[in-house]
């Protein structure tokens, strides 16, 4: 290590002001901070004194989605394969399956490290091409603009990728990303600027380019031509009955053995990652729980209300929290703290808000079968508002008691 | 009242003037820098699409439309290509009417609108709304609702965008980009957020 050391600090001088690679001194910035800390202190009062930087909340966060990809990469693998299994196919072409016949991993639905490595095909492709294609924009801007690439994008990144669905195509996925990046973050100045959450602001705008590649039952699990629709779909055409005639019990949809997006099928690890979270005080508390009050005070009204025709009204607040992606949104997207509201009381407001939204959105919109996610754009727009009359009710207040 | 309820909803949300069909964009970039301002702007379109789209109405059904004015013994005359006229004269005449009546009554209010409630004259939302009032056909209690409902929607986008606009003041936007660029984007930005109501059948 003492020689990686050695070495970053012989070239640094190349990458200064001066040196023949000054342009390229965010790239060398970013490699050396990621592997060592800054030796940068402030100069000026006042300090704080706190061991939690912006470089380890960011880690926290990705260390947080590892229980989730954990069991995402068993999932993707354990649907495809049991698909593959199920409809008797051989022969499959594709370089995935080169490289399971050449290792000779049969396609067993039973076997946990089948399904993990054939997951691993489709996450790892997916996660590279989102680190590659955002990474490169981000050192552009980063570059031209002389601020230092920062951690916030390693988040972004690996939540981006656990959003999409298992089949999405990899060009698909790059732009997706950049759009992300660039308008959903960089044009404001970069990592804590931007209103929006960039990973978000990708998916959405992938969502709506390219609806056929984003929705609909073909989809969710990673095996092409087979349609499987996801709980939430069946919900929304059958209510809770016919998601339980399709074999999906609470639990399964609990721990996450169904089809979906990479990253939001399994609640429990969802729920593990929001611990680690709330825990190390990365997430606020109070935004999780704001989601999941809004959303339980909604379903249970969208039940009292009832509905003949619409089965969704009937689902009760449980299901919703498992089936689709409101666990995965309610932890990993709405805590973000740059584009959530920022006050306490308004947080709670702003998770409310959210929670009621997808809710809403799942409920009477035909249109989207799942709703956490513009739900949490439409929260991001609102959380400056929010935040605003919090602050002037607090000056009210205390303009009176004096 | 169901009916009335799904109008207003709707107005407000699915048919929301600014982000869903872009109207009145002039002011809505121009005037959103501070929230009070923002506030104080969308409370008079509240007022002035609420007497605007109703009054319109009368003269509609009254005066413009196909056999109007049968009650004054013509069934055979059309007079509905003076409707855009006759819109903005009345939406002009009603704004100098409330301008006069709240300097008089509330000059609190009127101070702090100051060159904007003139300015709400030529705010093409207003002029949008009436005209979506004619194209649906609504009757009169409808376009009351409707009046309020999509004023209140306005008002609403356009104290969420002074909100964020705030927020960006910390913001560090590229040379190229700063002022009315950015804002453009935003306003981008927020009407994918409010794509969310899309689609939705009341």
């Amino acid at each position: 290590m003492a020689r990686l050391r050695r070495f970053l600090d012989r070239i640094e001088p190349q990458f200064q002001k001066g040196g023949p690679y000054e342009k390229y001194f965010a790239l060398y910035e970013m490699v050396d901070t990621f592997i060592y800390s800054p030796a940068d202190v402030t100069r000026g009062s006042p300090h704080v004194r706190d061991a939690i930087d912006l470089k380890r909340v960011m880690s926290y966060v990705v260390v947080a989605t590892f229980p989730v990809l954990l069991l995402m990469l068993w999932n993707t693998g354990f649907q495809a394969n049991n698909a593959i299994s199920q409809m008797g196919m051989t022969g499959l072409d594709g370089w995935r399956n080169w490289v399971m016949s050449t290792l000779g991993i049969a396609h067993d639905p039973n076997s946990v490290f089948a399904n993990m490595f054939y997951g691993l095909l489709y996450f790892l492709p997916m996660y590279i091409t989102t680190l590659v294609a955002g990474g490169i924009f981000e050192v552009i801007f980063a570059a031209v603009r002389n601020h230092e690439v920062n951690e916030g994008f390693l988040v972004s990144s690996m939540l981006y990728t656990l959003t999409l669905p298992p089949s999405t195509p990899l060009w698909m996925v790059a732009l997706g990303i950049i759009f992300g990046v660039v308008l959903g973050k960089e044009v404001f100045g970069g990592t804590g600027k931007n209103f929006l959450n960039p990973a978000l602001t990708g998916r959405a705008f992938l969502y709506f380019a390219y609806p056929a590649a984003m929705s609909g039952d073909a989809v969710w699990t990673a095996v092409d031509g087979y349609t499987g629709a996801t709980p939430l779909a069946l919900a929304a055409s059958g209510g809770i009955d016919a998601v339980k005639e399709a074999g999906y019990s609470w639990s399964q949809t609990f721990l996450g053995v169904m089809p979906g997006s990479l990253g939001e099928t399994s609640t429990l690890a969802i729920l593990i990652g929001a611990a680690f979270l709330i825990y190390t005080r990365v997430a606020n508390f109070r935004i999780i729980l704001g989601v999941f009050l809004g959303m339980v005070a909604t379903s249970l009204l969208f039940n009292l209300i009832g509905s003949d025709t619409n089965p969704m009204f009937s689902v009760p607040w449980y299901w919703h929290l498992t089936m689709g992606g409101l666990a995965f949104g309610m932890v990993f997207m709405a805590t973000d703290p740059v584009s959530a509201a920022m006050t306490n009381k308004g947080r709670w407001i702003y998770g409310a808000l959210i929670g009621f939204m997808a809710v809403m959105i799942r409920v009477v919109n035909p249109a989207f079968p799942e709703g956490i996610m513009l739900a949490i754009l439409f929260g991001n727009i609102f959380a400056p508002l929010i935040d605003y009359f919090v602050v002037q009710a607090n000056i009210k207040r205390r303009m009176k008691r004096s | 009242m169901e009916h009335y309820l799904s109008l207003f909803v709707r107005s407000i949300f699915i048919e929301n003037l600014a982000l869903s069909f872009f109207l009145g964009m002039c002011t809505f970039l121009a005037v959103s820098k501070k929230i009070e301002t923002a506030l104080g702007l969308g409370i008079a379109v509240i007022m002035v699409q609420a007497i605007t789209v109703p009054a319109n109405n009368l003269i509609y059904q009254y005066l413009l439309k196909d056999g109007a004015l049968a009650w004054a013994g013509l069934p055979d005359v059309d007079l509905s290509f003076l409707g855009l006229i006759s819109y903005i004269g009345v939406i002009a005449a009603m704004v100098q009417i409330l301008e006069m009546a709240m300097d008089k009554y509330a000059p609190a209010l009127y101070n702090a609108l100051g060159i904007f409630l003139p300015l709400i004259t030529v705010n093409c939302a207003i002029l949008g709304g009436t005209l979506f009032m004619v194209e649906r056909d609504y009757n009169l209690s409808e376009s009351a609702v409707y009046g309020v409902g999509s004023g209140l929607g306005w008002a609403m986008a356009i104290t969420a965008i002074a909100g964020i606009r705030e927020k960006l003041k910390y913001s560090d936007v590229p040379d190229g980009l700063q002022g009315l660029g950015i804002t453009f984007i935003t306003a981008g930005l927020m009407a994918l957020g409010f794509m969310a109501f899309s689609g939705i059948q009341l």
